[in-house]
């Protein structure tokens, strides 16, 4: 396939950044979105130019490194991650638009790589459970109904991308937050701090400059997990207890 | 937001109900327009039941309006940089709702002048709202208005409902679609019963 993409690139935090037009060919429909550009900064290299900065480790959907807006779209037009991304889901002369999170709490670091510590500073306000050292516990020593297990679990799929706050109009971290406490509120295991997790966290998520939730539901669109947005009610009912409670 | 919402929203439950009652007629509209300034008497003085409700739904109004311009600049400020192009998937109701508050906003404006102050009715005989309400909607630019502002309405709680269902805690994974029906059917509801009235004015069914 041949190509033209249309990648942002911006050298430093403080530069002006801008659209820039490259084409590529020779691309094998079975490639991934990143071989694609990997591809595309192997001539760059060659021809002397600087390499486009992208994001990536595990490139197998599970790490959350990779972080693109393609044609609009956190994560390309695909429900995955952009590492997951394929190809085939692209035909031969397509434009394609390639640019980084856009959000005041992810400033751009250079071209295409944004600094998601924000979301590190939410888990570290709450996204933890205090367990005692030692031997491992026994498994069954502390029983978990099947629907709140599987609650957890849909919930503890959360990568951390940030494709949701990408793709939120208002750049709020709702869905990411909602995750994080859905995931370890539901437990037994979570149970000690169950209040002070949602408390904290919501507070940690605003003071990063996240935006409000107006419930758009783009976010739940752009997850490449499937965190539904009814998660967010959830969340919600875990803060107005909390508030009711006290820590 | 949500909860001034609802509070706004009961009220105009009430308010599309009573209004219905034009199509019994002058004596029955007003007689119910009089008695709803007797609500509560002898304990409370007359008209006073009517204050206290007007009072109420102006600090909501306006807590609702002061909430949405902070929740509009902290998002604003959020996501300073645009998308060179960015596929939205958001429906109709979700992303007008500022400008349909707005408009909704200035709407209650001349909703008053026009049937509570009189201060633009065209007829403006106090006590008389069958009248009133006749003159007014007998102008083609105050049943236009009228019927773009109920279609803005009818938008801003489709996703309002809904979205006040998420605020406040109750929607889940199960409940989603029953909140999504009950918020489509209020909007219906309330837009095809507020317009009705002067849809019939501007029929002659009710002159
Ligand atoms: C002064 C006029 C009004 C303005 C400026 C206004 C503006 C807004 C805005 C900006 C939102 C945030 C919505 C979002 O982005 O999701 C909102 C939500 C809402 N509005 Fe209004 N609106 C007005 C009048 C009304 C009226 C008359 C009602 C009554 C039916 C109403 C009911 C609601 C509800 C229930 C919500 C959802 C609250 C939530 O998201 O939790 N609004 N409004
Ligand atoms: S690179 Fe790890 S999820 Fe894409």
């Amino acid at each position: 396939m041949k190509l033209t993409l249309r990648v942002w690139r911006q050298r430093t935090p403080e530069a002006e950044g801008a659209m820039a037009t490259y084409e590529v060919d020779g691309i094998s429909a079975d490639m991934s979105f990143l071989e694609m550009l990997d591809t595309l900064n192997e001539e760059l290299i060659l021809a002397g130019d600087d390499p486009v900065a992208f994001d990536h480790d595990c490139r197998e959907g599970i790490c959350g490194a990779c972080s693109l807006v393609i044609n609009g779209e956190a994560h390309g037009p695909e429900r995955t991650t952009t590492c997951q991304l394929h190809m085939r889901s692209f035909r031969d002369g397509d434009t394609i638009d390639i640019e980084p999170w856009r959000a005041a709490a992810f400033p751009v670091v250079r071209d295409l790589v944004v600094d998601r510590s924000a979301f590190d500073r939410v888990i570290q306000a709450g996204g933890y459970v205090s367990v005692p050292t030692g031997a491992a516990p026994e498994a069954h020593a502390t029983p978990v109904p099947k629907a709140d297990a599987d609650f957890a679990f849909e919930h503890a799929e959360c990568i951390g991308c940030g494709a949701c706050v990408a793709a939120c109009p208002n750049g709020s971290a709702m869905l990411f937050t909602s995750a994080k406490v859905n995931h370890l509120n539901v437990l037994p295991q979570g149970a000690p701090e169950r209040e002070s997790r949602v408390l904290d966290m919501v507070e940690a998520m605003d003071a990063e400059g996240f935006g409000g939730c107006t419930n758009t539901g783009e976010c739940a669109v752009a997850c490449p997990k499937g965190i539904p947005l009814p998660s967010i009610a959830a969340m919600n009912r875990e803060y107005l207890r909390a508030t009711m409670r006290g820590r | 937001m949500a909860v001034t919402g609802l509070a706004m929203l009961a009220y105009l439950v009430a308010h599309m109900l009573g209004n219905l009652k034009i199509f019994f007629g002058s004596g029955d509209f007003n007689g119910y327009a009089h008695w709803l300034r007797t609500i509560g008497e002898p304990v409370l003085h007359h008209e006073w039941f009517l204050w206290l409700a007007r009072v109420g739904l102006v600090v909501a109004v306006v807590l609702h309006a002061v909430a949405a311009y902070q929740l509009s600049r902290r998002d604003i400020a959020a996501r300073p940089a645009k998308y060179e192009r960015k596929r939205r998937r958001a429906s109709y109701a979700t992303r007008t709702m500022r400008w349909g508050g707005i408009i909704l906003g200035l709407f209650i404006v001349w909703h008053l002048l026009d049937l509570t102050t009189l201060t633009v009715n065209p007829r403006a005989e106090a006590g008389h709202p069958y009248e009133n309400v006749v003159a007014s909607f007998r102008t083609w630019y105050s049943g236009a208005l009228y019927i773009v502002a109920m279609l803005a309405l009818g938008l801003h709680i489709r996703h309002g409902f809904w979205s006040a269902a998420q605020t406040l805690g109750a929607g889940s994974a199960r409940r989603d679609r029953l909140f999504k029906a009950l918020a489509n059917g209020l909007a219906l509801l309330l837009t095809c019963g507020f317009i009705a009235v002067p849809v019939a004015v501007m029929t002659g069914a009710v002159s």
